[in-house]
């Protein structure tokens, strides 16, 4: 197997933000930080190729426009704050096939809740149901999104350990926002604040 | 059997009748007065300008004559596909694809019930060929627009479902497909509703028009019969191909959505 590849953004440029430029290598876990509004959605939206942007953003070899629309999305995985939900039962959102749901009790969750209609859902295992559902694709990046903003302390913790296992096992390179300091603390291989329409990283890391 | 002539002050009569009506719902502060009175002016004015224009056009029988009066009902029905839109897709695009859809099925579908079924001589002879159109368009118009606005409405107020589907790596057909098939059903309702309860429920008014006029009702049925099936296709296949073009419209070459490409809501 050769080494999972690492993310690129090369003036990668999207409303009134200044072109970003970095690197995240395999196995790495960027932590974006920043006030609201600031534009690290909107970034990570870019990234996924799900807004219109400037600039470029590879994967390795592959450049984003080297795939379909959906292709790349499958592979650099976005998991948005706020989760929406289409079928009538929670189990329809994941890919069918083989051996069910995996993580399901490391995340706390037993596994009835796929048969559940999404209604009974509350904020928090949505929000941990919307992580499984992304993973269960078979992602090569990942972008979080604020991932445990409606979790108490334990089970942050617990989806922290789970997600960071994930990711080592995976080599994928991860952008994850986060607000809590504690939390960047426990997960970050590297740090970058988006404030004032730029991003400042502590330990720059270009792409050439 | 001869038509009974209408006079014009037998229609005077029932015009006066309207006038009642709208002095009741006056009286009774409905809003509607004037409303409807105008409704009424439009009415009379434009079914005897359009009588004018077919007596012209049943005496000269020309085909570029013809041509000309069906592009002008289709670009009127087009500007009412638009008008009957809440949030329309931007850049002339509701008009350009609910025309098209509606030049396609309508006119495909015409021609070929002219030429192949009815077979009058010549194939465009106004008397059948203005009176079918004009019942396909009308229908068509109705299923093209309540298809169009519910792709729309529905993808304006699901833009946050289809772009969670889209991030997880879901085709832009797979996203919007519930919306799209809502839409198409919905376009789709009004012709089969008509189907089932023709007949039964409604005496339709190209049917009883030539009972009127004296045809047998044997063969009025058959002409009705047929004009529903041709209003079905028309309606069937404008409202699946204006929903096919639209939803295209509503993505990108990325497959991004791109709600920015819809009107906001007037008023």
């Amino acid at each position: 197997m050769t080494a999972p590849p690492s993310l690129c953004l090369e003036r990668l440029a999207v409303g009134d933000l200044e072109p970003v430029s970095l690197r995240v290598a395999a196995g790495e876990v960027l932590c974006l930080a920043g006030p609201s509004g600031a534009g690290k959605s909107r970034l990570l939206r870019a990234i996924a190729d799900l807004e219109p942007h400037r600039g470029t953003v590879t994967l390795g070899e592959l450049a984003q426009t080297d795939l379909p629309g959906h292709a790349w999305r499958r592979r650099v995985m976005l998991v948005p704050a706020e989760s929406q939900w289409w079928a009538e039962r929670v189990g329809d959102h994941f890919p069918a096939g083989e051996g069910g749901v995996r993580g399901l009790s490391a995340l706390g969750l037993m596994p009835e809740v796929l048969d559940w209609p999404v209604g009974r859902l509350s904020s928090g295992e949505k929000q941990r149901l919307a992580l499984l559902r992304a993973l269960a694709r078979g992602p090569s990046v990942l972008l979080l999104d604020e991932p445990t903003a409606n979790l108490d302390d334990a089970t942050t913790r617990r989806v922290e350990a789970w997600l960071m296992a994930r990711i080592r096992d995976g080599g994928w390179p991860v952008i994850w926002v986060a607000h809590d300091p504690a939390q960047i603390a426990r997960v970050a291989t590297r740090r970058g604040r988006l404030e004032g329409g730029r991003l400042v990283e502590e330990v720059p890391a270009p792409c050439k | 059997m001869q038509v009974i002539a209408l006079a014009w002050w037998q229609l005077g009569l029932a015009a006066l009748l309207v006038v009642a009506l709208a002095a009741c719902t006056v009286a009774g502060r409905l809003g509607m007065g004037r409303t409807l009175l105008i409704a009424a002016g439009r009415t009379v004015i434009q079914l005897a300008l359009v009588g004018l224009v077919l007596e012209a056009l049943f005496a000269s029988a020309r085909l570029h004559w013809v041509v000309l009066m069906a592009v002008g009902m289709l670009l009127i029905a087009g500007r009412e596909v638009v008008a009957r839109q809440k949030r329309r897709l931007l850049g002339g695009w509701a008009f350009g694809i609910g025309t098209l859809a509606m030049f396609l099925s309508s006119f495909t579908v015409a021609v070929l019930t002219l030429t192949v079924i009815i077979g009058p001589e010549p194939w465009y002879r106004p008397q059948y060929a203005i009176p079918l159109l004009g019942m396909m368009l009308g229908n068509t118009m109705t299923g093209v627009a309540l298809a169009l606005d519910r792709l729309t409405e529905g993808t304006w107020q699901q833009r946050g479902v289809i772009e969670n589907r889209l991030m997880l790596g879901h085709t832009w057909q797979e996203a919007i497909g519930d919306i799209r098939r809502e839409a198409m059903r919905s376009g789709l309702m009004p012709v089969v509703n008509a189907m089932a309860a023709a007949g039964v429920v409604s005496l339709p008014g190209m049917m009883t028009g030539q009972i009127l006029a004296g045809t047998a009702p044997a063969l009025a049925v058959k002409y009705q019969i047929l004009i529903m099936f041709t209003i079905t296709l028309g309606t069937g296949f404008g409202t699946l191909a204006a929903v096919t073009l639209a939803s295209r419209r509503l993505f990108d070459d990325r497959e991004r959505l791109r709600p920015d490409r819809l009107a906001a809501p007037r008023g």
